[in-house]
């Protein structure tokens, strides 16, 4: 089977949904695909709330947040982004509600604002009400409302559908093949446009919030072709994940007032971040953690945990505010929050780096901006650079919204003076030869096996500290497994629904994208944001405050360049808090 | 613990009808019923297929009949099932394979109601004003994840073959009492036609499998309340 669209989105999460509605609004025609149903994404699972400094509870401007955001980005953050970003995404929230997002509000009718980590009132001095909300369910909002949208605006969707390549021809983005879960049938996408919005890739690591599917499909895909990523080595740990199982309690807890504590109670983060103790970035509190935990400080009989306290916080703040991770505690530990504080240990939830692009969303292939025309990547899976090296809480879901609109609109634009390209007539039979291949697997290795393997590994030697040692470790690691990944069988040989080739595929991006992770982390010889070494404990600007693009020349091997940072009002300058 | 887990089977190349399959397996009592089909997935028939994405009940994709009622796999815990645990697909929608059925009757539904926020009137420059209080007046409707527990427990659902089902009975109490919207009339073409909410006989399967919490019988009752009493 083959389409054709102006636009074509891959990923039908925030991010994709957005570009998809600002595209069909510029008039193109515009297709989405995705491996799950809409609404099943995982922007669904953001919690807390976006940040935009509306100023409805207290003064705010968006300096202070592009303040915020840049320093949150350990310097990293490209300040042109960061004002963009800042700027945008005021109006971006209030059409959010004019979208029919049911954000909670004031007495005053106004849209709610919170506190949260790292976003704070002139330039650092205490914490801001500036994330705007829903209960804790912001994330499950937006998606819900962008796809009603979606809904009202006919745009297509091709429900699991899993991508497989993008086609690019003569230098330009041509289409796009995939497959569909429920037939195994191969399709071909003629696009002028392609718009990638696949998330992240969280799987790669033990104990993760992220969804089973979040396995960098795309950034594989464009890595193998020779396409580079950037800043890959920056990855965030967020600090309170339920213990053994990394499913996410939303930083809106410490934004309504909980505590985290040691196993002897004490409120460490006191120590670590004095002036806004446990509202510091994501990066500083999960590495403070594992702090109080080598330290013989941690809770529990292993004492391999801290605790999120939040039984001083007045019953009606816990039930009304933070009434999902309430829940999350109860039915996963049997911990009810109200009562007793709940275990927690950083769990890996985001990537900052991922595919590059300019402002606009476009796909970079060099150092020197070069867009690849037609191609477009927005939300975790690219990198504008907004995040640097440590993104804040709450700019994922503005980042979606402000990014997958920008790359949206300039898709559109880009389409309607663009020409369908003409792909190769085999393309669809040779795909189908591929993935017959891989569904007719009969080698000894399990994909289960190799993926727990995986996910081990990376989270003992790529997680929240690293050394060159570790690293060097987990690269000879990733050969192995790259070589055994060769090697695969595969059971159910149907083309209906063949879930175990999806999770081979997946598998397989999976390897890769880890590959380019820990080669821009061992090569990275500096500690910045989430990025830390400790065997070199501090930031080097004079040597490092730039984006590392790595290439792939082949498997294992890897070639790393870099691009400037684009500085601008705000001066590097010691990250404290 | 040791569990006995019978799963539903059916591969549509191979199978003329669904059968049923019991695998052994070692638990904990903390386990989901999402952790032991990962189990079976990985170590006893890699052709077991099942979606799920989030695992933590939030996106919905997991939703099956476990031991006799719809629920979603990753948040039914071992210990709350015992030592025998029956798995099927949701009742109600053609199965495609194994736990897996086609959504789209459901979707079809869902998109019937005009399920978004209509407002024709020129949007402010800020936000549209709502007061708390109206805001919460549809706050337990905004909860749900489509995951299609609720209608596929409903008897009206399973045997009426045109009835909308409560999941998008639910989608359009969330507009309908949502003060912003002005397009309440859209909404009410399939909510109060034959398809609509008096097919609903208020068995309260729905609110009991609603894994959000959701009291669903009663969102459709204030429908036909103020259906009835023409207040939209």
């Amino acid at each position: 089977m083959s389409h054709q669209h102006d636009v074509l989105v891959i990923g039908a999460g925030g991010a994709g949904l957005t570009a998809a509605l600002y595209a069909a609004q510029a008039g193109a025609n515009v297709g989405v695909i995705s491996k799950l149903y809409p609404t099943r994404s995982h922007t669904g699972a953001a919690q807390g709330g976006i940040g935009a400094s509306l100023g409805n509870v207290e003064e705010d401007h968006w300096e202070w947040h592009m303040y915020d955001t840049v320093k949150g980005g350990d310097y990293l953050t490209d300040q042109d982004t960061a004002e963009i970003f800042a700027r945008e995404i005021v109006t971006a929230v209030i059409e959010l509600e004019h979208m029919g997002l049911p954000f909670d509000r004031l007495p005053s009718g106004k849209i709610a604002q919170r506190k949260f980590g790292g976003h704070t009132r002139e330039h650092g001095k205490a914490p801001v009400h500036r994330a705007a909300h829903a209960a804790d369910r912001t994330g499950h909002m937006i998606l819900q409302t962008l796809y009603q949208q979606s809904i009202k605006e006919q745009i297509t969707f091709y429900n699991e559908f899993h991508v497989l390549d993008i086609l690019i021809e003569d230098g330009r983005a041509a289409g796009v093949v995939a497959y569909e879960l429920a037939t195994g049938e191969i399709q071909v996408f003629q696009a002028k446009a392609i718009v990638i919005a696949t998330g992240g890739f969280g799987r790669a690591f033990k104990v993760t919030s992220n969804a089973h599917t979040l396995t960098g499909d795309l950034q594989a895909i464009l890595y193998r072709k020779g396409l580079p990523l950037e800043d890959m080595e920056f990855y965030q740990f967020h600090p309170t994940g339920l213990y053994r199982l990394g499913i996410l309690m939303s930083e809106s807890a410490r934004g309504e007032g909980g505590i985290v504590r040691n196993g002897l109670g004490e409120a460490f983060m006191e120590r670590y971040a004095p002036t806004i103790k446990d509202l510091a970035p994501r990066d500083i509190v999960s590495r403070s953690i594992y702090q109080e935990i080598r330290a013989g400080r941690g809770a529990g009989p292993n004492k391999d945990y801290a605790l999120l306290d939040l039984t001083h916080l007045p019953a009606e703040v816990i039930d009304t505010k933070l009434p999902d991770i309430t829940e999350f505690a109860q039915v996963y530990l049997g911990v009810d929050p109200h009562k007793e504080p709940v275990p927690i240990v950083p769990t890996a939830h985001y990537a900052m780096g991922g595919i590059p692009t300019t402002n606009w969303g476009q796909v970079i292939v060099d150092g020197q901006n070069t867009p690849l025309p037609g191609l477009y990547a927005a939300g975790e899976c690219a990198c504008a650079s907004l995040h640097g090296a440590n993104r804040l809480g709450t700019n994922s879901l503005g980042d979606l919204v402000v990014f997958g609109r920008r790359a949206g609109m300039h898709a559109a634009q880009y389409a309607a003076k663009a020409d369908f390209i003409d792909l190769n007539p085999e393309t669809g039979q040779i795909a189908n030869q591929k993935l017959a291949q891989v569904r007719g697997a009969n080698g000894h290795e399990s994909v289960a096996k190799l993926r727990e393997e995986l996910q081990t590994t990376m989270m003992d030697n790529a997680s929240v500290f690293r050394t060159q040692e570790t690293l060097e470790r987990q690269i000879g690691i990733l050969k192995t497994l790259q070589q055994r990944y060769q090697d695969i069988g595969i059971k159910d040989r149907s083309t209906t629904y063949n879930t175990e080739l999806m999770e081979a595929l997946e598998l397989g991006y999976l390897l890769d994208v880890s590959e380019a992770l820990v080669h821009s982390a061992a090569n990275r010889t500096e500690s910045r944001g989430a990025h830390s070494r400790e065997d070199f404990p501090e930031r080097d600007d004079t040597n490092w405050l730039k984006h590392t693009l790595i290439y792939r020349e082949g498997p294992g091997q890897t070639k790393i360049s870099y691009k400037p940072v684009v500085l601008g009002k705000y001066e590097p300058k010691p990250r404290t808090y | 613990m040791r569990v006995q887990l019978t799963i539903q089977r059916f591969n549509p190349e191979t199978d003329k009808k669904p059968h049923r399959e019991t695998y052994s397996l070692d638990a904990d009592p903390m386990d989901r019923v999402l952790d032991l089909l990962h189990k079976v997935k990985a170590t006893l028939d890699g052709s077991l297929a099942f979606r799920r994405s989030c695992a933590h009940g939030i996106c919905g994709s997991d939703a099956m009949r476990i031991n006799g009622q719809n629920r979603l796999a990753c948040k039914t815990k071992v210990r709350d099932l015992g030592e025998n645990i029956e798995v099927i697909p949701l009742p109600g929608m053609r199965v495609a394979k194994d736990l897996i059925v086609d959504m789209e009757p459901f979707l079809a539904a869902y998109r019937s109601v005009k399920p978004y926020l209509i407002n024709d009137n020129p949007a402010p420059e800020r936000e549209r004003l709502q007061s708390p209080e109206e805001r919460k007046r549809f706050d337990d409707t905004t909860k749900c994840i489509l995951c299609g527990a609720c209608s596929g427990s409903c008897p009206v659902y399973w045997v009426n073959g045109i009835y909308l089902g409560p999941a998008a009975l639910v989608q359009a109490h969330r507009f309908l009492f949502d003060s912003r919207d002005k397009g309440k009339g859209e909404h009410l073409k399939a909510v109060a036609s034959p398809a609509g909410v008096w097919r609903c006989r208020d068995a309260y399967n729905c609110t009991d499998a609603c894994p959000r919490d959701i009291p669903v019988t009663q969102a459709i009752d204030e429908i036909k309340r103020a259906v009835a009493m023409g207040e939209f």
